[in-house]
This record gives C-alpha cells, structure tokens and sequence, in this order.
C-alpha cells in the first residue's frame, strides 16, 4: 500500500488516486460486484411491483392513472440527474487534487439529493392523504416497497456523502480519502441510474 | 501486533484472537466450527425424521412438531451447514491457492462470518421462544402466511442476517480472486477450486437479492401489515415462489460447484495426473453457472404457468445436463490411466460419480414436465435432491474435510478410521435414499408427519430409516477421528499427502500468519506440480523479501452483526399484538419493550459501522528482518527433518 500522504504535491498526484492502492482497486472491484447485486435486488422489486400494479381490493380504490403527477416526477428526475453530474464534478476535482471544490460539488450533490428527498416526502403525503397506503392494497405495498426503498437508498447515500465531507474536512485529500470518496459517487450514480428506471417503468408506464 | 509464536496463550487471549481475527486461516475455523455444529443439529434432526417415519402410524412426534422438524433441518442443512462448510474450505484454500497473502476484503469476511453466526443462532432461538418455523424450507407464502406465532418470523429474520454474510462473503471472493492473484496466476492457471468459488461467489452475489426481497415481503405481509401476498387485497402468493427459486435453483449450485471443485483437486491429486479437460471444465462451470438462473421454474411445473412457459423451462433444465456430463467425463478421464492411491478423500470421490449421476439422472426425469406432475411433492424428489446434496456436497464436504485437515490444523486425521466412516457413510447414504424412489412412485407425499398402514411403505421406511442410522455411526466415527486427532496432535510438515500439486500444499505447515513470505510466481497450472517435475519442487519468488502490509484486527464486526441480532428480537417482537400484522402475530401479548430492543439494535450496529468509516486503519507493516528470520528458522527446520 502506497504511504498515505495528505497534500501530496500535484506533481505526485496520481491519474487515478481512488485506484493507486491495492485496497483502492479492491474497494472498486467489490462495489461494483455489490451494485450487480443492487440491480437483481432492485430488478426483482420492479417485478414484484409489475406484477401487482394495480391490484386493488375494490374499485373505489385509486390506480396508477389516477394517482401520478408526470409533472412532480419530472422535477424529481431534474433533481437527482443533476446531482449525478455535480458528484462527478466532485470527482473530477479529486482527481485534480482539488479538496476545497471536491468538498463543495459534494455538497451540492447533498443539497440537490434532499430536495429530491423532499419532494418524495410530499409525493407520500398526498397520496396517503388520498387513500393510497402502504396498508391499503397489494398495489399500495408494492408501490411504496419500490419507491421506498430507492428513497432509503438515497437516505443512506446522503448520510454516507454527508459523513466523507465532514470526516475529510480536516484530513483532506489522499489515496485513502479519494477511494472513499470514488466509492460513494459510484454509489450515488447507480441510485440515479435506478431512479431513470422508475421514472420510465413505473410513472411513465402508469399514467399512459 | 505480531503473532507470539512459541508461546501458549490463555484460553481468554485465544477466544479475543478469533473474536476479532481478520485472517482468512482462522475464519475458516470459525466457519469449520459453526457449520460442523449446526451440522450435527441438521442431522439430530433428520434423525428425528426417520424416527417418526420409520414406522406407519407412529406418534413420536405430534404433526405440527413434524413440520417445525422438516422445516428446520432443510433451512439448516442448506444455510446453516452446507454453504458454510463450503465457505471454510474456501476461505482455509482459496487465498492459498492463488498466493495471496489474504482475501480482499478481510473487514467483511469477519463481518460475513458472525452475521452467519448470529443469523443461525437467532434462527435456532425459536424452538425456546415459542415454536420454530413450520411452513418448510421452500417457505411457501400461501401456507406461512397463516403460520401462528413467530416460528416464521423467526425463519425470516434469521435468514435476513445470515444471508447478508452470505452476500458479502461472495463479494469478498469475487474481488479477491479478481484482484488478489500472484504473478503469473492467469484465470486459465486457476485451480479448479478457485475456479468453481470464483463462479459459486458470482452466483450468490446474483442469486441471494431476489431471496433479500422475497423474505422481505414476508416480513411485512406477516408483521407490518402489507399486502404482496393476501389474495384479498389483491396480493399474489405465486410471486414468493418465483422470488423464491430465483434463489432456490442458483442456490444448488452454489452448493455443488465448490464441491464439483473439491472434487477435482482431489481427483487429479490421487491419480498423480493433471485435470483432464481443464479449459472444458473451466468453461463447463461457467456454462452451469449461467443455466442456474435459466431453469427456476421448473420448481413449479404444477404450479400452472402453462405449456408454454413449462416448455422452454423443461429444455432449459435438460440443457444444463450437457456441461454436468461434460465434467463426469473428464473426471473419469483424469483417473483413467492414473496411477491411484486410494486415500479417504478420492474414496468420497469414487463414490460421488455414481451417485451423483443418478441425482442428476432423476433431474432430467424430473425436468420432463408431464412426468413431473407425477413426480411432484412426492418421495421422488427427496430422493432426487439428497442424491445431488449428499451425494455430491455432502460427499464433497466429508472428503474436502479429511483432505484439507493438514492445511486448517496442522494434523492429519487417521486413514483407517477415515475409510470405516467413509464405507459405512456410502452404504448408509444408498440405504436411506434409494428406497425413497420407490416410495415416491408408490404415491408417498412427502412432508407428511405420519402414513397408514397397509400401503406398501412399511419396509421400504424401515429400510430408509436404517440408512439414516448408519450415516449418523459414520460421522460419530469421523467426531471421534477429530478428537483422537486433535488430542494427540502430531503435526506433520509441508505437503503432508506427498502429491500436492497446487500453490496450497507448497507452503509451511503451518502456515505463517501472512502466508507467503514471498510472493510466488506461477509458471503454469498445477504450480507445485511443474516444478516438482521441471524445478526443485520450489515456488519461486516474483521479487525479494519485502515488507508486508497487513489488516489489523477488529472487534467491530462482531459488535455489528451482535447489533442485528438485537434489533432482529425487537423488530420480531414489535409485531406482536399490533393491530395491523397478520391474525396469527395480532393475537399474541403486545410487548411493548421491543420498540426500545430494536433501537438498541439498530443502534449498536450504526454506532459501530460509523466508528468503523470515521476512523482511518491504515494496518500494519510486518518488517523485512521478521520474515527473513522466519525463512531461515523454516530453512534449518527442514533440514533438521532430512
Ligand atoms: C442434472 C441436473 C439437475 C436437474 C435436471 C434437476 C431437476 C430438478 C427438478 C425438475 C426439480 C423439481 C421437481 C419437483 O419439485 O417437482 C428438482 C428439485 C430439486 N433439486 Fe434438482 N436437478 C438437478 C440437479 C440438482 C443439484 C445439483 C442439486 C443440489 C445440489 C439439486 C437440488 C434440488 C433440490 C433441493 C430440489 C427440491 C427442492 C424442494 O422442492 O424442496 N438438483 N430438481
Ligand atoms: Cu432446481
């Protein structure tokens, strides 16, 4: 393992410092072994929640069409494709040995990550408001058991993001630190790749 | 930092070693250990099975304890055990194999190994806390849905926790034998039994989430009042089984690759040959690999997904016999023309082809859908997947057992009581099973407590249940063998079968704390082999003694895995009395501390997990001058043994 050395001199920064290391290249061949298994996992909610899209006790409970807001997911995408972009400025910087711009793209990621948040929250609420729980109907359980756990997706990305910068802020940057911070992009873009996923399957296909 | 070498330690400083190991050498003993125990509970079950059934109308145990029985020794033999059992001869052989110094990842092999603990544990917890898991092992929603008390939820629990070691444990092996291989070792040099961890550790990684979310669906149908499988809300229960054997199917060969591994190490290392075919074999495995996922419903031919659906899953559970074939042929060619010693592993060896073959041969009678209408739900398939499972993983497992023994311990067991256990093991194993085919055909259902009498089925469970008996005298035997081993500990010295021929028999036994002192180049396949026939029967060295870095030790996955298990009881016991969980859980006593006993849970595994990411562990370096002086002491030892 390479010294871990906070302000490396540019010079010595290397192309790739989240891979420099043994333990670097391992953190990035494993978190990507365990994203495949985040996809079959999210793979087999989408299947579970085909299956019992609108499956609902009695007809005066509400479906798909009756219920999405196109407009809503749209900002909602808006939200979370822009933080996908910021995080990668975050880690354009790292590469370029730049801790204070890396620090502040990530936290804009944070920022844009719980507005996204916040809008599900209100997404929740109306519908809930409107009959639509996670106890009402197989339909219910399996839209929020989705949706849900995509949001607590994101709920841990936020804290994860919201720790490196915090835990960082005094150390700085080095291939340790830079590894971390690679893994938790990764991370971060594989909840948004998700989230294309759901937009498509589940809002655009329920309200057509 | 470093290993006291020579000194006894207390039994306290012995127990903190392993709480807190992070070696894959010592994980294994662990895994060894957990897994043999939950083995033996496994088969005080099975037992108890053939008890009941050895004779018609027989009330030794009531129906519903029957159920709990069949039940738990299926969801131990194959959580519990089984996968276990394999993953420590993967973690004793693996990173040896392949000349690293540790697996990638050796945080989250200690994390992986005490979730398995905890999970089994907190799964074994329920025979006290009112009642195991009834609905058998498969779990199917219709009938655990309705299951009274927390016998099932004890079941989902359980299996969450020690199925999320499962997982990371693949992982780790997936990096590890990606990124972990000394020069020189190409995935076309990779042992066999790296090989086929490489592709059983692929499987789980894809196998084990579909499993995650099915029980999770449980969960909340059963505890926190959701819908996904009550059929009046518009729930579905077919879709449990398919998560289920989207699980389910991969999962048997999540077993039986490792073993098929086990076995061709084996195979190749008494017949004094290479591995006939190993480009075919490689490529065989990694075709059975990605057929696993293809064939799931061939579990539910009566289930009614149509002509259509049973069709293509019929052809493709029959294709997946052409790579499986593949393999027994190349087995036979590796010991045709070798020249043979029949020790106790390639004994276990011999015996599995043929029985193996017929499990498979049962498998493709089963994968013929019509036919399975017949076949379904009956003795038939009981026979079918313990000629598979025991005939080949147990096998596999008993084998790899005496096999690495030298590597794990540093002794070897006894030949001779060995091939008692071995002979007596077969003869039972045939006994038990075969007779079962009959019953099926006879019309014997299986997972029924009791059977009248006047039906014919009389002997033949006579029969079976005698079986039962001599394999429960043959692994007494083998639990003798271990002690009388380990009592008189005679250790015996580097490559202690004589034939080794990869990397892991050409290292001290036993092994140094940080396995290679120097990192090995490999110049073909069957390392040790080559250069036992082209070389000095040494490895050689891909560089000069350097300093290695190491991991350090850590309490913390303990602490996280504790956690779970903690907030397991409290998110089990919050649903007790709730209004919204299922009627069975609903009209048991509220417990109102459970909320507090989740939190804690949770709690202590969060609290842990952020002192794990807020602190940097840099580990440790193990100087030049320490492994230089290890060298030579190994040097005059070996001398002094010429
Ligand atoms: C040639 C290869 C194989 C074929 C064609 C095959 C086919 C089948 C089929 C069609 C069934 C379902 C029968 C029914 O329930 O009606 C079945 C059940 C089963 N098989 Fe296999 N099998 C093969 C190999 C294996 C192997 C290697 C294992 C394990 C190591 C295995 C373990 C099982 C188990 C555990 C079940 C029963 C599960 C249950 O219902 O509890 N099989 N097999
Ligand atoms: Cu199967």
């Amino acid at each position: 393992m390479a010294e871990i050395r906070y302000d490396v001199p540019n010079e010595q920064w290397p192309v790739h410092p989240e891979k420099a290391t043994l333990e670097g290249r391992n953190k990035f061949v494993g978190f990507w072994t365990f994203l495949a298994g985040e996809t079959v996992l999210f793979a087999s909610l989408f299947a579970t929640y085909l299956a019992l899209k609108d499956q609902v006790p009695s007809q005066e409970h509400l479906v798909a069409a009756d219920l999405y807001h196109l407009e809503l997911a749209f900002v909602m995408t808006m939200f979370l494709l822009t933080s996908s972009l910021t995080s990668v400025f975050a880690v354009y910087h790292m590469r370029n040995n730049n801790f204070g711009k890396m620090q502040l793209w990530l936290g804009i990621t944070v920022l844009l990550g719980a507005g996204f948040l916040a809008l599900e929250i209100y997404e929740f609420v109306e519908y809930v408001k409107l009959g639509h729980t996670f106890r009402s109907s197989a339909f219910g359980s399996a839209f929020y058991f989705l949706i849900g756990t995509h949001g607590f997706h994101v709920i841990v990305g936020l804290i994860w993001i919201t720790l490196l910068i915090i835990r960082n802020a005094n150390r700085g940057l080095s291939v340790y630190t830079a590894a971390k911070v690679n893994t938790a992009s990764l991370y971060w873009h594989f909840i948004d790749v998700v989230w294309v996923f759901i937009f498509t399957i589940v809002y655009l296909l329920g309200v057509l | 930092m470093a290993q006291v070498k020579g000194k006894k330690a207390g039994f306290g400083a012995v127990l903190w070693d392993y709480l807190t190991t992070v070696d894959h050498k010592k994980i294994a003993i662990i895994y060894l250990v957990a897994g043999g125990f939950f083995f033996a509970l496994g088969g005080i079950e099975a037992m108890l099975i053939r008890a009941q059934l050895a004779v018609p109308n027989n009330d030794f145990l009531s129906a519903g304890l029957f159920n709990e029985v069949i039940t738990m020794h299926g969801t131990t033999m194959i959580f519990l055990a089984a996968m276990p059992l394999l993953f420590a001869f993967m973690n004793a052989v693996v990173p040896l194999q392949i000349g690293a110094r540790d697996v990638a990842f050796p945080f989250l092999n200690s994390l992986g190994v005490w979730l398995f603990v905890f999970g089994g544990i907190f799964l074994n917890l329920s025979w006290f806390l009112g009642g195991a898991p009834d609905a058998g092992w498969t779990s199917y929603a219709s009938l655990s849905i309705a299951s009274p008390g927390h016998g099932i939820d004890f079941y989902a629990v359980g299996l969450q926790i020690a199925g999320a070691g499962t997982l990371i444990s693949g992982i780790n092996f997936v990096t590890t034998i990606i990124t972990m291989r000394a020069p020189g070792m190409t995935y076309m040099r990779m042992p066999l039994f790296t090989w086929t961890t490489l592709v059983a550790a692929i499987l789980i990684v894809f196998a084990f989430p579909p499993l995650t979310i099915g029980v999770f669906l449980l969960m909340f149908d059963r505890m926190f009042g959701s819908n996904f499988f009550i059929v009046e809300a518009g729930g579905n229960t077919i879709i449990w089984e398919h998560l289920f054997w989207i699980f389910g199917h991969p999962e048997v060969y999540v077993l039986i690759l490792p073993a098929f591994g086990i076995f061709s190490e084996i195979f190749s290392t008494f017949s004094r040959k290479r591995l006939f075919g190993y480009s075919a074999m490689v490529f065989a495995t990694v075709l059975i690999g990605f057929f696993g996922f293809m064939v799931w419903a061939h579990h539910m031919f009566t289930v009614g997904l149509g002509p259509t659906a049973n069709a293509i899953f019929a052809l493709a559970t029959m294709a997946i016999a052409v790579p499986t074939g593949i393999k027994i042929f190349n087995w036979i060619a590796t010991i045709w023309g070798g020249s043979i010693e029949f020790t106790t592993p390639m004994l276990y060896a011999l015996a599995f082809i043929p029985s193996f073959v017929m499990g498979g041969v049962t498998g493709i009678m089963q994968a013929a859908a019509p036919a399975d209408y017949q076949y379904h739900d009956s003795y038939f398939i009981v026979a079918h997947f313990h000629y598979v499972i025991v005939g080949g993983v147990v096998f596999a497992l008993l084998a790899g057992l005496h096999f690495y023994w030298p590597i794990i311990t540093g002794t070897m067991l006894s030949e001779k009581l060995g091939k008692i256990e071995m002979v007596i093991f077969f003869i039972g194993f045939h006994c038990t099973f075969l007779i079962q085919h009959w019953l099926g055909l006879w019309g014997m259902p299986r997972r029924v407590f009791t059977y009248l009498d006047g039906q014919g089925y009389n002997t033949a469970n006579m029969i079976s249940s005698i079986g039962a008996a001599l394999m429960a005298i043959a692994v007494i035997i083998l639990l003798i063998n271990i002690i009388k081993t380990l009592v008189k500990n005679e250790k015996v010295g580097t490559d202690p079968w004589g034939d080794g021929r990869t990397l892991e028999w050409s290292l001290p036994i036993p092994t140094p704390y940080y396995n290679f002192a120097n990192t090995p180049l490999i110049r073909g396949i069957d390392a040790l082999a080559l250069e036992k026939e082209e070389g000095d029967g040494t490895i050689p060295a891909a560089g000069p003694v350097e300093a290695i870095h190491m991991p350090n030790n850590s309490f913390i996955p303990f602490m996280i895995s504790f956690g779970l298990f903690v907030a397991g009881f409290g998110a089990l016991y919050f649903a007790s009395g709730k209004p919204w969980a299922i009627d069975a859980v609903a009209n048991l006593p509220e417990k109102p501390w459970a909320l507090y006993v989740l939190i804690a849970g949770l709690a202590i595994t969060f609290i842990s997990m952020g002192v794990r990411s807020w602190k940097d562990d840099l580990g440790y370096y193990i100087p030049k001058e320490e492994l230089e002086a290890d060298l030579r002491e190994l040097e005059a030892r070996e001398r002094g043994a010429k």
